[in-house]
């Protein structure tokens, strides 16, 4: 099978097609060249996502107070620079659309799944070129659509990126459910067929194209995660999709799947036997999964960058792939614990709080495993693995507060407040986004064959750690003293009076947090152009994507794929002079395989 | 305007950036031939040390949290019966969170710092340890084993209601972006009602049935009252989009959904006046309406209105994004006793005397 792929890939990749500009850098089939497009894209989504979440933050902190920044940027949605409260609820919902969709999934798993999957497993590229450029012009076609929506009268949906209904339904429940809603639909319906596109590209690509010699034992735990994820996402996003046709069949079509008694305006609607809760259920069983399509390759990331750092072996690697499996697993029978409170039976309350809890214990594997990995090491604290070691921290961090948000008893008091925003953006979030740069750090070199300034990473880095912290961890008392998320303002209950200033913090932290991002885009564009030049195996790794010329050619290596003779992480492996052994250096004589 | 200065500023910046870099740069030179942007001994000894710099600051800003928002609302001062049993769970909770965390971030920042790499160091090849993973796995199966046995208790005492305690049948109906209650009455049953039967002009605003004889003594208002050391069993409705009656001093929290009644049981164990006089409640008041007063200072300043000083009262608030106005969407909750509720209630318009016909 691999010898025919090999001589397959010689016939065409030996002589140099005609490649033109079109075809190289737009149109794109090179894996190469479509997860630095999907990284591209997520970044620019993601300054978008950001700047959002600081209009936000600067309204919760001065609120009413007139602002020249918000009336710049927001135009007829801020007269006199205060922001009306539809648009706040705009923000509230696009913001976490598209750090949820667009940069974390799209920007995470396409940037890293492309270019590492064909790289790590030995394969001259994707299982189909061709899928995976549609793949990323659906996805680029659903960012402008969402985009857009910003740009239509009544203004973008404004219902929560959880678009529950009636109020996702129904344009004269809200501005934002009218055209906004509508374009919303539209970009995530392309945006998930994009998605299973591309998982479908990761899972067979995994299965079929790897090299002599790699099997499913020796992946690097990078690919393990790409490909779990890609398995989560082709089962639990058709099911968004299936809920995202029902409420546009509502919407538009006059069915009732999701609506019932409804009275809204001096009217009586026509909506008869439909159930809200029906929807919630659709959505987070696709929701809920989602959490670990966004975490699962942040935390394959770590794994490789720490071992590689550390000089170490990664810690239980059969545990690590056993955790990952059994977090995928549970992921999908625990969407429950987002409606405990949402009317349905109690018991399922009690069966779904036993399901999410569990997932407590892979989780702590994980984290104990990554600990011991930096035991006895020899730690290059590069940016790379700053980020790593910080998203070790922050998954401990925002994970340990899920067993309050999972036991349905406690539940009842911080659910939808911020608490529970403080707990999903550092575990989800942040740590994610932290896998997003420590990747971005590792395989710059790989990927524009220059390095980035560590000094500047190092910067970046600490000036965010600190933000980071000084966001989130304040946001879980006022969450424990009541205060509600997607409230416009809190100057309605004077109750609240006395979290204002704690609120004024958070914002000042978020504010200097996000300034300190351009550190890293300066570095990253300027990097591109003017970076140090790389050498192949610039942090001495083992896996087989640095045994690729620094030059990108197409189809990965310029002779025959190099066969695999061990796992990825023979790191100071005794009787060795370097301390990393290659993937594809055959065993010495009498040297064992380590049973991993 | 101000777009233009923005972009003039990011101009800067970079700028600003590129010429430190510079700096940096020139003064490397001439120290080291190999890649200038892997990290060196002396970045990892200057990151290690930042290491425990970060830890420092986990800890103190932990600490300070808990010192100056650690007396949480909700944590203590619960007004109903099931109160404590969930304040208790929550402080374990938080016990056995603080613990973890504490000790988690020191292993990983203190091994961050301790085996910072140096050159000619090579590090320990340990792959695996069937013992220590074994350890991690049972601890955290012990400790979650409890915490889910107390917690599906504690859920299910909440959730289950005791119909022999004969509560008091009250139905919260929400509306964008306001709260009304209605009272079943004498005969403690709430009158059949579906939107379709709303009638404005006839006031008949919660669509409840004319011709049910449970509905006539129905009492529909504005501000809840309930009577202490009474159950009370809230059947919820809403009549346009999601709402959630959100009431965090009693430890009570259900969404109120379009098309189905939900409901949600507590029975409340201090009165409003109780509450104003403890003493933890006290100091946050006098502490908000400091605040208040300050505030009212720049608006007199203004030419505007001073705010209102602050009184406790118990809340019912809306949790579930719903609208424009969701961020004020609340209703009074007082808790009073039997005799001052009866009294109340006798001054109520029954449903049968609230219509226009």
């Amino acid at each position: 099978m691999s010898a025919h792929v090999e001589a397959h890939a010689h016939d065409d990749h030996g002589h140099h097609h005609k490649e033109t500009f079109i075809t190289k850098y737009i149109f794109s089939q090179d894996h190469k060249m479509i997860a630095k497009q999907y990284l591209i894209t997520g970044l620019i989504m993601g300054i978008i996502g950001v700047v959002m979440s600081l209009m936000m933050r600067m309204q919760i902190a001065w609120p009413g107070e007139p602002n020249a920044f918000l009336q710049t940027f927001l135009g007829k949605w801020a007269p006199d620079g205060v922001m009306s409260a539809d648009i706040y609820l705009a923000l509230v919902t696009i913001h976490g659309t598209i750090m949820v969709f667009f940069v974390l999934t799209a920007g995470l798993s396409g940037t890293f799944s492309n270019l590492l999957i064909p790289l790590q497993i030995g394969a001259r590229d994707m299982a189909s070129g061709f899928l995976n450029m549609v793949s990323y012009w659906l996805f680029f076609v659903s960012c402008v659509i969402m985009v857009a929506s910003f740009f239509v009268e009544a203004g973008p949906a404004a219902a929560g990126w959880t678009i529950y209904p009636p109020l996702s339904a129904l344009p004269m429940a809200q501005g934002g459910s009218g055209l906004g809603m509508t374009l919303w639909l539209t970009s995530m319906a392309i945006f998930i067929a994009s998605s299973a596109l591309g998982s479908l590209n990761y899972v067979v690509t995994v299965l079929n194209l790897r090299t002599k010699g790699m099997s499913m034992t020796r992946l690097p735990l990078t690919i393990w995660t790409f490909f779990v994820t890609a398995i989560i996402g082709i089962v639990s996003f058709p099911v968004l999709l299936s809920a995202a046709l029902l409420l546009i069949m509502d919407r538009s079509f006059g069915t009732s799947f999701f609506l019932s008694d409804i009275f809204i305006q001096g009217e009586v609607l026509h909506y008869q036997g439909g159930s809200p809760v029906l929807f919630e259920h659709l959505f987070w069983f696709l929701g809920h999964p989602e959490v670990y399509i966004v975490l699962l390759p942040a935390l394959g990331i770590t794994s490789e960058i720490i071992a590689t750092n550390s000089r170490k072996p990664i810690f239980g690697y059969r545990a690590m792939i056993a955790s990952v499996l059994a977090i995928a697993f549970l992921s999908t029978i625990v969407w429950g614990h987002h409606m405990f409170v949402s009317g349905m039976n109690p018991f399922l309350g009690s069966v779904f709080t036993f399901t999410t809890l569990l997932i407590a214990i892979p989780s702590a594997v994980k984290a104990f495993n990554y600990i011991t990995t930096l035991w006895k090491g020899n730690l290059q604290l590069n940016p790379a693995m700053l980020f790593s070691i910080g998203l070790v921290s922050t998954f401990i961090t925002g994970g340990l507060t899920g067993i309050i948000l999972g036991d349905s008893a406690l539940d009842i008091n911080v659910h939808d407040t911020y608490f529970v925003v403080a707990h999903f953006h550092l575990v989800m979030g942040i740590s994610a986004l932290y896998g997003f740069f420590a990747g971005v750090y590792h395989w710059f070199p790989k990927m524009f064959g220059r390095m980035m300034n560590k000094n500047l990473g190092y910067v970046h880095f600490w000036i965010t750690a600190v933000c980071a912290y000084g966001v989130f961890f304040p946001m879980h008392f006022i969450g424990m003293a009541g205060l509600p998320r997607r409230y416009y303002t809190n100057s309605a209950f004077p109750l609240f009076d006395d979290l204002s200033n704690v609120n004024v913090v958070i914002t000042v932290f978020a504010l200097v947090g996000g300034a300190f991002q351009i550190v890293f885009f300066y570095n990253f564009f300027s990097s591109i152009f003017y970076g140090k030049k790389a050498e192949q195996n610039p942090w001495k790794s083992n896996t087989l994507e640095w045994t690729t010329p620094v030059e990108h050619i197409h189809g990965n290596w310029p002779g025959a794929i190099p066969t695999v003779h061990r796992w990825a992480y023979d790191y100071s492996k005794p009787g060795h002079d370097d301390d990393f052994v290659p993937q594809d250096v055959p065993l010495k004589e009498g040297e064992e395989e380590l049973q991993h | 305007m101000t777009a233009l200065i923005s972009i003039l500023v990011l101009i800067f910046i970079f700028v600003a950036i590129w010429q430190m870099v510079k700096i940096f740069d020139l003064t490397q030179t001439g120290k080291s031939t190999e890649n200038n942007q892997i990290a060196n001994d002396n970045d990892n000894k200057v990151n290690g040390y930042l290491m425990i710099g970060f830890l420092i600051f986990i800890y103190a800003i932990t600490i300070v949290c808990i010192a100056k928002y650690g007396d949480l609302p909700l944590l203590s001062n619960s007004a109903s019966e099931h109160g404590p049993s969930v304040d208790r769970l929550m402080i374990i909770s938080l016990l056995v969170i603080f613990f973890v965390q504490t000790v988690t971030q020191f292993l990983l920042h203190y091994f961050a710092f301790k085996y910072r790499g140096q050159k000619g160091r090579k590090a320990l090849f340990f792959a695996d340890n069937n013992k220590l993973e074994a350890i991690w796995t049972i601890i955290p199966v012990i400790v979650l084993a409890g915490l889910i046995i107390q917690g599906l208790f504690t859920w299910t005492s909440i959730m289950n209601v005791d119909e022999e305690a004969d509560p008091m049948v009250v139905e919260l109906y929400a509306q964008q972006f306001n709260w009304k209650a209605r009272y079943a009455g004498a005969d403690n049953a709430l009158g059949k009602a579906n939107v379709r039967l709303i009638d404005l002009d006839k006031a008949n605003i919660l669509g409840v049935d004319e011709s049910d004889p449970n509905a006539q003594d129905d009492v529909i208002v504005t501000e809840l009252h309930l009577p202490v050391g009474k159950p009370v069993l809230f059947k919820m409705r809403s009549q346009d989009v999601l709402h959630s009656a959100y009431m965090p001093h009693f430890r009570a929290q259900m969404n109120c959904v379009p098309g189905m009644i939900t409901q949600f049981s507590f029975t409340p164990t201090k009165t409003t006046a109780e509450m104003r006089e403890v003493p933890e409640i006290k100091d946050k008041v006098a502490n908000i309406n400091k605040i208040r007063t300050e505030n009212s200072k720049e608006l007199i300043a203004n030419g505007e209105e001073a705010l209102e000083p602050y009184e406790f009262d118990y809340l019912l608030l809306c949790n579930k994004i719903c609208g424009t106005s969701h961020y004020n969407m609340q209703m009074k909750i007082i808790v009073e006793t039997q005799e001052e509720f009866d009294a109340w209630m006798k001054e109520q318009k029954q449903f049968k005397n609230s219509l226009n016909l």
